[in-house]
């Protein structure tokens, strides 16, 4: 123990001896310890965010949607989900705990003079705890809402602003499709919710307007026309989207083919699909450890260049000691004392490198942001363009990256220390105490 | 074990050498540097070996200081057949039992003068604090004690040498080898020199000195001169 203690207080002595020199390889695996950590904190940055906006479509949950078939398969009757499949679902699927269905329809609402075009979302109670919509004011649409068929509705954060500026909706009746609606709550503001790949669409909530969807059924119906220049079209659907809550997690992907299929039954046309969250979390989990893979591999290619100049330094050293081996070993150094030695500086080089890069590496979040703001102040039309995942993303310390970057970069002085150290011992001494 | 000359060397020699050849292969061409020298050195013997260069005096001292094997022969140090030992426990003996001097000093450049004193310690495992108080000794007794915190390049030649003797006895070995020791001095120094291996050499220990000047071999009690590669004469002084 203090033979090791002597060897790298001896190491440390000699590097000193060429302070930019020792500096200088330290820096090289500083840059592949601070890159390691920093790739895999991006990564897992990247992937959490991903993993987030998924989880917030809930793990449990299976969302059916309709889809609109292109126009000319489309028969008279409409298409689409349909308040036939919301029951058949929920009466023939046992895994299936709850079911929230909506109906989704483009509207003007209005309010004495001010009005504007927004979503008109036919839903059920159960809406604002799937979607996470936080109350703000007033109540949410309740059961009696929706059994009695009320003219009842909840405006979203934005939609109140735009039709009561001065605040105190609740109470007040603004007009949807020539009739009134009491609104009776306001929601909290909600970030919009990405879209996940081409299997959902990303949804605003902020010009939402909540009415229960017993009411939209029978005020508003199935059939909404839409005129514009030259073009006359008529859009029968009944139900937008169902998201079915299934009972354990392990069920999910089971019931997913299950409705697949009884779905299938009933439709000829293209017109639903079936997205399932968890299966997403898989294939995110996959796309992040290849993400992962790749970006260690990035790192990795600079951490073998700092050992290669570890290695350079080390031979560089050896030859310009190789009388002082010479002296040492005439003073009774084994070659194994002359290996540790020279094993030891290079070990000494790398794990200074490896705290240091392990400071950087932990320091990468103020960095990244510092980062950020720079180039958002010279760049901004660039940053602009990039996707909002790169502009947004907040790199994530990978816990364990922290011991695998210092074991590496451990392991690189030794690899990289061992043939310069070897070479060094393989001196013979007489040869050596010539040199010079 | 059962070798007698072993049981007998252990009992009246400090070393023997029998009969002990060195071939070098240089350029494809053997170069027969040692041809059959045989020598005791009773303990305590005080030994100049001359011979002009090339004569193998260096060679010699190489195998005598366990830096190198024998081609052929034997070399007993205190009954080990030291010219059969590994590369390790060559150094272990070198380590050890054996001091060495050299012309050109080779101090370490980076280490001041106690730190050079303490090298040897390293590989004798001794770094004891005692081992470490000792070397205060030797440096008080080459007198140095007031310039333990300087490197060599601040030191004189002379001084740098008192280093390097002091170095060599900081294990206490009974044998001392010194290859042209004043080689790099000048007379006064060499005097100096010369008197510190004296008080060695009648502190009982074994000195073998390469030289070429006879002023220096004259100090010595007995002188062996080389010429290829054989002993030419050996002759005790006193």
């Amino acid at each position: 123990m203090t033979t090791w203690l002597r060897t790298i207080q001896l190491s440390v002595k000699n590097l000193l001896l060429h302070p930019l020199r020792s500096a200088l390889t330290v820096l090289g695996i500083l840059i592949g310890v601070a890159s390691v950590i920093w790739l895999l904190a991006i990564g897992e940055g990247i992937g959490q965010k991903a993993q987030e906006q998924i989880a917030s479509l809930g793990a449990q949950n299976i969302i059916v949607r309709t889809i609109k078939p292109s126009s000319d398969e489309v028969a008279d009757g409409g298409y689409g989900l349909t308040r036939n499949d919301y029951v058949c679902l929920v009466a023939t699927v046992p895994t299936i705990d709850e079911a929230f269905p909506i109906r989704v329809l483009s509207q003007e609402f209005r309010f004495k003079t001010r009005h504007f075009e927004g979503r008109l979302v036919g839903c059920t109670p159960g809406y604002a705890e799937v979607t996470a919509l936080k109350q703000d004011q007033g109540r949410f649409i309740t059961d009696a809402d929706l059994d009695g068929e009320r003219n009842y509705c909840v405006l979203a954060a934005e939609s109140a602003v735009k039709l009561f500026p001065g605040g105190d909706a609740v109470g007040k009746k603004i007009m949807i499709d020539k009739e009134f609606y009491v609104v009776v709550g306001v929601m909290v503001s909600r970030a919009p919710s990405a879209g996940i790949g081409g299997s959902l669409a990303a949804e605003d909530y902020s010009r939402d307007v909540y009415v229960p969807i017993t009411t939209l059924w029978r005020r508003i119906g199935d059939m909404t026309i839409v005129t514009k220049p030259g073009q006359f079209q008529r859009d029968i659907q009944e139900i937008s989207q169902i998201t079915l809550r299934v009972d354990q997690p392990s069920h999910v992907l089971q019931t997913a083919d299950i409705i697949r299929n009884t779905l299938a039954q009933s439709h000829t046309l293209a017109d639903f699909g079936v997205t399932v969250p968890l299966e997403l979390i898989e294939q995110a989990n996959t796309t992040r450890l290849m993400f992962i893979l790749f970006l260690g591999m990035i790192a990795a290619v600079s951490l073998v260049v700092g050992g290669i100049g570890i290695m350079n330094i080390m031979l560089a050293t050896v030859t310009e000691r190789t009388h002082e081996i010479g002296i040492r070993r005439a003073l009774g150094a084994k070659r194994g004392d002359i290996t540790r030695q020279f094993l030891a500086e290079s070990t000494v080089l790398s794990v200074a490198g490896g705290m240091l890069g392990i400071l950087c590496g932990l320091a990468c979040r103020p960095l990244s942001a510092l980062i950020r703001s720079a180039l958002e102040r010279w760049f901004p039309v660039h940053m602009e363009s990039l996707p909002d995942l790169i502009r947004t993303v907040q790199p994530v310390v990978v816990n364990w990256s922290i011991p695998l970057a210092f074991t590496i970069s451990i392991l690189v002085g030794i690899f990289f220390g061992v043939y310069p150290a070897l070479r060094a011992a393989s001196l013979d001494p007489i040869e050596a105490l010539r040199h010079e | 074990m059962a070798d007698p000359l072993t049981m007998l060397g252990q009992a009246d020699f400090s070393a023997r050498v029998q009969d002990m050849h060195k071939d070098y292969v240089l350029g494809g061409e053997t170069v027969r540097a040692l041809r059959g020298v045989t020598f005791d050195v009773p303990t305590g013997d005080y030994i100049s070996i001359m011979g002009s260069s090339g004569s193998g005096k260096s060679t010699l001292l190489n195998l005598l200081g366990c830096l190198d094997r024998p081609t052929s022969g034997r070399f007993l140090l205190g009954g080990d057949d030291v010219s059969r030992f590994s590369d390790d426990e060559l150094a272990e003996i070198r380590a050890k039992r054996i001091g060495f001097v050299f012309q050109s000093y080779n101090l370490l450049p980076a280490l001041s003068v106690l730190e050079n004193i303490e090298v040897p310690l390293y590989y004798s495992g001794r770094r004891t604090p005692r081992a470490r108080r000792q070397c205060l000794e030797l440096a008080e007794k080459v007198g140095l004690g007031d310039r333990l915190d300087h490197r060599p390049a601040q030191l004189s030649g002379g001084q740098q040498q008192r280093v390097a003797i002091a170095r060599s006895l900081v294990n206490d070995p009974r044998f001392i080898l010194a290859d042209e020791p004043t080689g790099n001095l000048d007379s006064t120094t060499t005097c100096e020199i010369l008197e510190l291996l004296g008080g060695l050499s009648s502190e009982g220990r074994t000195i073998i000195l390469v030289t070429h000047e006879h002023d220096v071999a004259e100090q010595t009690q007995r002188t062996i001169v080389l010429r290829d590669g054989k002993i030419l004469s050996d002759e005790r002084r006193r």
